[in-house]
């Protein structure tokens, strides 16, 4: 079981606590009729699939119910760090 | 030993601000709401709980009515009253974290969860709102419909136990 650390309870807690809630930092196009299908079609479903870290969504849906953001070792399944919604991804 | 209790009907608030309607509605409800994520306060009958940040549960009585809508009429927040939607378990004796500890995957030792902390976490197949008031007094606030489920799955987790 994973241990997640969520940054609004500032406690570790445990994963069936929580949901994975996609890719973060996908930033919706402030005008969507404006954009072509190609950058529409990126922006709701062309993801990455990389080797190594990634940053997640996650939600804290038994807990706090809040979302945050959470960088994830795609080969470990290690989380590294979780930060706040609305951070820019740590280095 | 471990006993189960489901507890009288009570008031239920859920309350929704920043910094000035926590401020605003302790002073009208009598105590002031915790800050510290986790955490619950009682006071007299009342009792303020941090479910998370911006969010506390307010808890009274049956037929309270602290005068918390006046006095946060003019700041932007949400105040709703979800007294009907659900039931209180209370779990007493030095089994109680054992047999909590069936269904739900937190670490219940004293020093991980103190007295006064309270967290929305599950048991079981469900989500609940656990609070430990005192080192082995619980209270459970379960979705009513739940309340059945959550009350047999802590009767047969304490099947069996030393004492039963």
């Amino acid at each position: 079981m994973l241990i997640i650390r969520c940054p609004y309870c500032e406690a570790n807690r445990p994963e069936p606590e929580f949901r994975h809630a996609g890719a973060a930092h996908i930033v919706r196009p402030l005008d969507p009729s404006a954009t072509t299908d190609a950058e529409w079609a990126e922006f709701l479903y062309h993801r990455d699939n990389p080797r190594g870290t990634v940053a997640e969504r996650w939600r804290h849906i038994h807990g706090c119910g809040r979302f945050f953001n959470a960088l994830r070792d795609t080969v470990s399944d290690r989380i590294l760090s979780t930060y706040p919604a609305g951070q820019g991804r740590p280095e | 030993m471990v006993e189960i209790m489901v507890l009288p009907p009570a008031r239920r608030m859920v309350l929704w601000g920043d910094t000035a309607v926590a401020d605003r509605a302790g002073a009208a409800f009598g105590l002031a709401l915790p800050h510290q994520p986790c955490r619950a306060v009682e006071a007299g009958t009342r009792a303020a709980l941090w479910l998370g940040p911006g969010e506390w549960l307010l808890l009274g009585p049956d037929g309270d009515d602290p005068p918390l809508a006046p006095a946060l009429a003019d700041l932007p927040h949400s105040l709703v009253e979800i007294s009907d939607g659900f039931a209180a378990l209370a779990l007493h004796g030095p089994g109680a974290a054992r047999a909590l500890s069936a269904g739900c995957p937190l670490d219940l030792h004293e020093a991980a969860f103190p007295v006064g902390m309270v967290t929305r976490t599950v048991l079981g197949r469900i989500g609940i709102t656990l609070w430990r008031r005192a080192a082995a007094e619980w209270r459970l606030e379960v979705p009513r419909s739940h309340a059945a489920y959550a009350e047999d799955f802590l009767a047969e987790a304490t099947r069996g136990m030393p004492g039963f």
